[in-house]
């Protein structure tokens, strides 16, 4: 990532920038392509998942005179780790009621629900030519202020979780104005901004975390009370399910941006921005309110997946609240080839990884790190597209599909 | 070029077939009665136990030097010594923690552990979700204990107090340092315990050795708990003003300081947590001593106890009970009089005559 942005901080205006042909040649990569993408990581990660296990090196350690004993244990293993996602995060099949059956994917679900409302909001930028990098600063502010009007405020059911979803959306959006006030005014690259304030954001937070008015009653550690229950999204299928509502409330979201994307005109205007800058500052469109819109769209967005995290999963706000979240989302997004449909399966795919790992961990013994080993290489294969149509012989694209279109 | 590729995959391949060739274990029927009454025996001390205790970790992981790593040794002991069943999850986000433990519950562990105030709540959430199975929390205590669940704290300040004492009599330029990874409880009470005795040693002796990085109530944070070079940045200012005894409370952050005050010469450090003599053995000529905080036996003792019994009375690692202490001093640093008066000090603090911590 760091050459696009160095490449894109030349000054000559004429040529897109590096860092747009990167990425439109990413977002225009076929469906086939994504899917094997994710098929070829999975396959590596079950290599690796194989070479690092202690019963295939014993019995490899022996081949010639039992050659049978190895394939065994890489069965064996690879059966316990692929069985064990599968039961993490979609099905548990060994269950004795029909709730506990289900549950895992309910879990992968709600694990997906702040990736969709991140991953939408970067989708936009991806798609009007920002890369934002910045989801994490803005979930973390859009979650701060969010839980803190959750915990501190008092007001009746309904209007307390609407007031504190209205928080985290203002907070998350207040966090993207600031990169987009400045990329439209200054020229300042968004990339860095964002990267910049992300560690802004996390840094308040701890140092708010420190004070009286954020600390339980008490307590000195560094976490938040717990959200008050009139600020909490219900949960949807009853108190032995964690979904909640914002899962719904994400994918009304996913319909919403695919309207302003694809039906409105300000969507034309943030497509042509993306897909031409100054064709479309010819053509008379305000290249400077479409970039800060896009920002502050993209930050309110990530704003709403902090909610998911204090209103409805999480309920309390410390410094870990936002995890890789933020970044996940930036994957997701990519995955979904910034499309909202694209995103929210991406989403449920990355859910349902995240809600394999402890499974993975108590059930087979294996380390979470290999969820991230997965991620890792979907990023790698997503981006590099031709090094995914080699793998698999798929042809190359006949001509490159325009993203305005 | 071509040639080298070829060159190291015939090597490669090489390398494999001759791994490769190893006998295939021998069936049980050919070994003579010898073999399978030792056999026999190994099998009985490794027995598996009806037991399964789990740990879950927070995001620090089970290899962060720190206290999720000491808790995890006493898990691996157990499992080593007792022949428990054991499995861990580590957690890498706050919203891996509900998860982790209700897989654990699934998989049917007897205790299950927690580690770092962060899990509170989650492992509360469990205890209520689940009152049959047994959980233990460490550095963590509720206001209202919860049947199922055991604490595990530690009063790390009476140890600290030793060590600021013994710093305070050692220290020739009448300057010592700490600093610790963020402002929390369980870092500042090291940082407490440490000003205190340092402060004792003043009023005894009527000296006035100064404390850097910490004056009871704020003090020098690095802000993290992996970042080494914070560490070093801060012991470097540290020892520019003159410090001579540095107390890094900050995980692995303290290695920087320990290579800052190695480069520097002419100071020493103080480990936490662990005896470092023995975890950081290439710092071993510049520690002066380590203020012992041992999870890993609390955690240890806590799973041998809960197979005989279950009780959700708090385990509070005090001097009294080894659960904190100093390890030795470095030779030749601390004289026999200060080491008596350490053994004074120890008594009182036991006896509560000394009050370890300045914040009273």
């Amino acid at each position: 990532m760091s050459d696009q942005t160095t490449a894109t901080e030349a000054p000559q205006q004429e040529r897109p920038g590096r860092a747009s042909t990167v990425l439109r040649e990413i977002l225009s990569s076929s469906t086939l392509v994504v899917v094997m993408a994710v098929v070829a990581s999975l396959l590596i990660g079950g290599v690796l998942i194989v070479l690092v296990d202690e019963g295939v090196q014993e019995a490899a350690g022996y081949f010639f005179s039992r050659p049978g004993d190895t394939f065994t244990a890489i069965f064996d293993e690879l059966g316990a780790a692929y069985s064990a996602m599968f039961t993490g995060a979609v099905l548990n099949l060994d269950a004795d009621t029909f709730a506990q059956t289900i549950r895992p994917f309910t879990q992968t679900l709600t694990m997906a629900t702040p990736l969709i409302f991140a991953g939408l909001g970067l989708g936009i930028g991806f798609r009007a030519g920002m890369f934002n990098i910045g989801a994490q600063g803005q979930l973390l502010i859009g979650a701060t202020v969010g839980a803190y009007i959750g915990f501190t405020w008092d007001l009746p059911w309904g209007l307390h979780l609407l007031v504190a979803i209205l928080g985290c959306l203002v907070g998350g959006a207040f966090w993207g104005f600031i990169p987009g006030i400045l990329k439209a005014r200054t020229g300042a690259h968004e990339v860095i901004v964002t990267i910049m304030l992300n560690y802004v954001a996390l840094n308040l937070v701890a140092w708010l975390l420190t004070f009286d008015a954020f600390q339980r009653e008490g307590s000195n550690n560094p976490i938040s009370p717990i959200v008050a229950e009139t600020a909490q999204y219900p949960k949807i299928l009853g108190s032995q399910f964690n979904l909640h509502l914002g899962f719904l409330f994400a994918l009304a979201c996913a319909f919403g941006v695919w309207w302003l994307m694809e039906r409105s005109t300000l969507g034309f205007e943030l497509r042509a921005v993306g897909a031409n800058a100054n064709a479309a500052r010819t053509a008379g469109m305000n290249v400077t309110r479409a970039t800060v819109l896009v920002m502050v769209i993209a930050g309110a967005l990530a704003g709403l997946a902090g909610s998911a995290q204090v209103l409805g999963t999480e309920k309390v706000l410390t410094t870990a609240t936002a995890g890789s979240l933020g970044f996940d989302a930036i994957t997701v997004a990519l995955l979904g080839r910034s499309r909202p449909l694209g995103t929210v399966l991406a989403a449920i795919l990355f859910g349902g990884l995240r809600a394999s790992g402890p499974t993975l961990q108590v059930q087979a013994g294996l380390p979470v790190d290999i969820v991230f080993v997965i991620q890792a290489l979907i990023v790698l294969f997503i981006a590099a597209p031709p090094l995914v149509r080699s793998m698999f012989r798929l042809p190359a694209p006949a001509i490159e599909k325009e993203v305005a279109a | 070029m071509k040639t080298f590729t070829r060159v190291s995959a015939l090597a490669a391949v090489a390398a494999l077939s001759l791994a490769a060739c190893g006998a295939a274990p021998e069936d049980e029927e050919t070994t003579s009665a010898e073999d399978t009454a030792a056999a026999e025996e190994t099998t009985e001390a490794a027995e598996a136990v009806d037991f399964k205790a789990c740990m879950v970790s927070d995001e620090g992981g089970f290899d962060d030097a720190s206290f999720n790593e000491s808790a995890y040794d006493g898990v691996q002991r157990a499992a080593a010594e007792l022949g428990i069943e054991h499995a861990e999850a580590e957690s890498t986000a706050e919203s891996d923690y509900a998860p982790n433990l209700e897989a654990q519950v699934a998989a049917g562990c007897d205790l299950i552990i927690t580690v770092g105030f962060n899990l509170g709540d989650a492992t509360a959430e469990a205890a209520a979700a689940y009152p049959d199975t047994h959980f233990a929390i460490v550095d963590f205590g509720y206001d209202e204990p919860i049947d199922n669940v055991k604490s595990l704290y530690f009063d790390t300040d009476e140890a600290a107090f030793l060590a600021g004492y013994a710093a305070a009599a050692a220290s020739g330029s009448g300057t010592v340092g700490t600093f610790g990874g963020m402002n929390i409880p369980t870092v500042t009470i090291f940082m407490d315990g440490y000003l205190a005795g340092v402060n004792y040693y003043n009023e005894e002796n009527g000296t006035d050795v100064t404390v850097l990085g910490w004056d009871g109530a704020d003090g020098s944070f690095t802000g993290d708990f992996s970042d080494q070079s914070k560490g070093q940045n801060t012991t470097q200012g540290f020892l520019d003003q003159g410090a001579d005894i540095v107390m890094p409370v900050a995980g692995p952050v303290g290695l920087g300081a320990a290579s800052a005050i190695q480069s520097a010469g002419g100071a020493w450090l103080i480990g936490v947590d662990s005896d470092w003599t023995e975890s950081a053995p290439e710092y071993a000529d510049i520690v002066f001593t380590s203020v012992l905080k041992n999870i890993s036996n609390a955690v240890f003792d806590t799973i041998e106890a809960t197979m005989a019994e279950w009780s959700n009375e708090p385990y509070l690692g005090t001097l009294e009970n080894e659960g904190v202490g100093v390890a030795d001093f470095a030779e030749g640093t601390v004289s026999d009089e200060v080491l008596a008066a350490l053994e004074e000090i120890k008594a009182g603090i036991i006896a509560g005559d000394i009050e370890p911590s300045t914040a009273g």
